[in-house]
């Protein structure tokens, strides 16, 4: 009964936390593209603390916007929610359900800490980890087919059948990148992974390892449809792609498992690349405070990569289309196998330990 | 509680089963078909054949039913929504059937006797497997893939003069 309760507590934990980064990354990509773009951005809404007997508010962080995420949940709870007469209205809202639940179950068997109160950091530590992420992330394309399928009309197709293919492609790659790793760790648990990192390097700092993180980085942006793979909803080109006809909270469900999946795809590379929860010179077990320096390292690398993930969506430019799949096939691909080779050949001549 | 869920898998993965063949929309029955494969990894992770179940979820469910899926999303649905069941495919299809469970309580039979020691699903022990006792058919498999995908490159590859 206790264990159950434990555990309700940490998935509560997880999502609370995962739900509010997604909110709070939105802000910081809306105020950090503007920086980029010399604009003020969002510089309004604070978060309410006291209503005055006049009517005014007093607020915290409006210089920030700290307020914006919650402004921008009431107006996607609070707008019409038009469904138009000649979608398929089962798969219609299927959808979005599909499109945000993978993106969160990733979040089961990532380890965002070592240990705390004696209890593993971890929702569930399967041994099949890197796995079960790959089989979960690869229904996000469901919800994205689906939502094109169904709206039943032409942009919107034409964007499901466009990031179907991409999410497909880019899974070969992301799930050949990473063998090399496992082949070095001889285990496919996450946890795993992450205590051989903090007994030795960080995976990165391999020379032979750079290879593998860039495919992986690559495919990741290509995966969470991200600039410069956002082809899926190519505004210019597609008038939004497969979320054209969604309005109101569905619509920002696809939005909320853009998000989402962003956060998972970095948080999967911190554990796989940068070494998950540890760091040099911090002891890898301890007691409550080491527990939860751990937490805070895990954190920060997050943070760091969302940061980058924003940093390129303002910087470059989007592919073609033909660009992508030849990127995706007849680069990543052939680079990603010899990779494995190349490994191989490191690990026989022992200079891994 | 492994009792009940086993029945539970079963009879959920044999239901969305039957939805699939007798659904009328194509893409509803594909979509049943993906439940009745997550609901065969339930009974693959009953078994403690975890490797197995995941496999069977990320290259079946998320990579050949999203090929079907995008082949059907591209033909035009109309027709076979309100296509009539023909008498003579009911009865072929029962024939078939029938002759697979007759083969299938075959082969159940003569497993069930050498399935009687445990087996341990992990990833390394299927790699083991594979690479020592198994390694001639794996080995003919792959290149059979290999085949068939120099075939789709031939077959796809626009005519030069």
């Amino acid at each position: 009964m206790e264990a159950i309760l434990i555990h309700l507590i940490k998935i509560a934990c997880v999502l609370g936390v995962v739900l509010f980064i997604c909110a709070y990354i939105v802000l910081v990509e809306r105020r950090v593209c503007a920086f980029i773009q010399d604009r003020l951005g969002p510089n309004r809404v604070g978060i309410p603390l006291w209503i005055r007997k006049d009517g005014s508010a007093i607020t915290l962080g409006g210089k920030w916007a700290l307020g914006q995420p919650l402004v921008d949940a009431c107006k996607s709870l609070l707008k019409e929610d038009f469904v138009p007469a000649h979608v398929n209205k089962l798969y219609f809202w299927l959808a979005p359900m599909l499109a945000m639940s993978p993106a969160l179950i990733v979040f089961a068997v990532i380890p965002f800490g070592s240990k705390l109160f004696g209890e593993s950091m971890i929702l569930a530590d399967v041994n099949v980890g890197i796995l079960f992420v790959f089989a979960i992330a690869s229904f996000t394309v469901y919800g994205i087919m689906l939502a094109g399928w169904s709206s039943n009309s032409k942009y919107p197709f034409l964007g499901g059948i466009r990031s179907s293919a991409q999410l497909i492609s880019y899974e070969i790659c992301l799930g050949l990148s990473v063998i090399p790793l496992f082949m070095q760790v001889e285990s496919l648990k996450l946890s795993e992974v992450v205590t051989w990192q903090s007994n030795h390097l960080w995976l990165i700092c391999y020379p032979w390892n750079w290879l593998p993180a860039l495919i992986f980085l690559a495919s990741s942006f290509a995966e969470t449809n991200r600039l410069p793979f956002d082809l899926p909803e190519a505004e210019q080109e597609l008038a939004g792609g497969y979320n054209v006809e969604y309005s109101s909270m569905k619509f920002a469900m696809f939005f909320m498992a853009e998000y989402t999946s962003m956060i998972a795809a970095s948080a999967l590379m911190v554990t796989l690349f940068l070494g998950g929860w540890s760091l040099p010179f911090v002891p890898a077990t301890g007691g409550v405070l080491v527990g939860l320096a751990h937490i805070c390292i895990f954190l920060a690398k997050l943070f760091a990569l969302l940061f980058f993930f924003i940093w390129v969506r303002w910087t470059l430019p989007r592919f073609r289309y033909d660009q992508l799949m030849g990127l995706g096939w007849k680069v990543f691909l052939p680079l990603a196998l010899l990779n494995v080779l190349i490994v191989a050949g490191v690990i026989i001549l022992g200079w891994v330990k | 509680m492994h009792d009940q869920l086993f029945w539970f898998f079963s009879i959920a993965m044999l239901l969305s089963g039957l939805l699939v063949i007798l659904g009328r929309n194509p893409v509803t029955s594909a979509m049943f078909l993906v439940l009745s494969l997550f609901f065969m990894a339930g009974l693959f992770v009953l078994l403690e054949a975890y490797f197995l179940a995941i496999i069977q979820i990320l290259v079946y469910a998320g990579a050949v039913i999203v090929l079907f899926l995008f082949v059907i999303m591209l033909l035009d649905l109309k027709t076979e929504n309100v296509r009539q069941f023909k008498r003579f495919g009911v009865f072929g299809a029962l024939v078939v059937a029938g002759a697979l469970a007759w083969k299938l309580t075959s082969v159940v039979s003569a497993v069930l006797a050498a399935a009687a020691k445990p087996v341990v699903g992990t990833t390394e022990a299927m790699g083991k497997l594979l690479f020592t006792q198994y390694l001639l058919p794996f080995e003919v498999t792959s290149v059979l893939l290999l085949i068939a995908m120099v075939g789709v490159v031939v077959l796809s590859r626009k005519e030069t003069k």
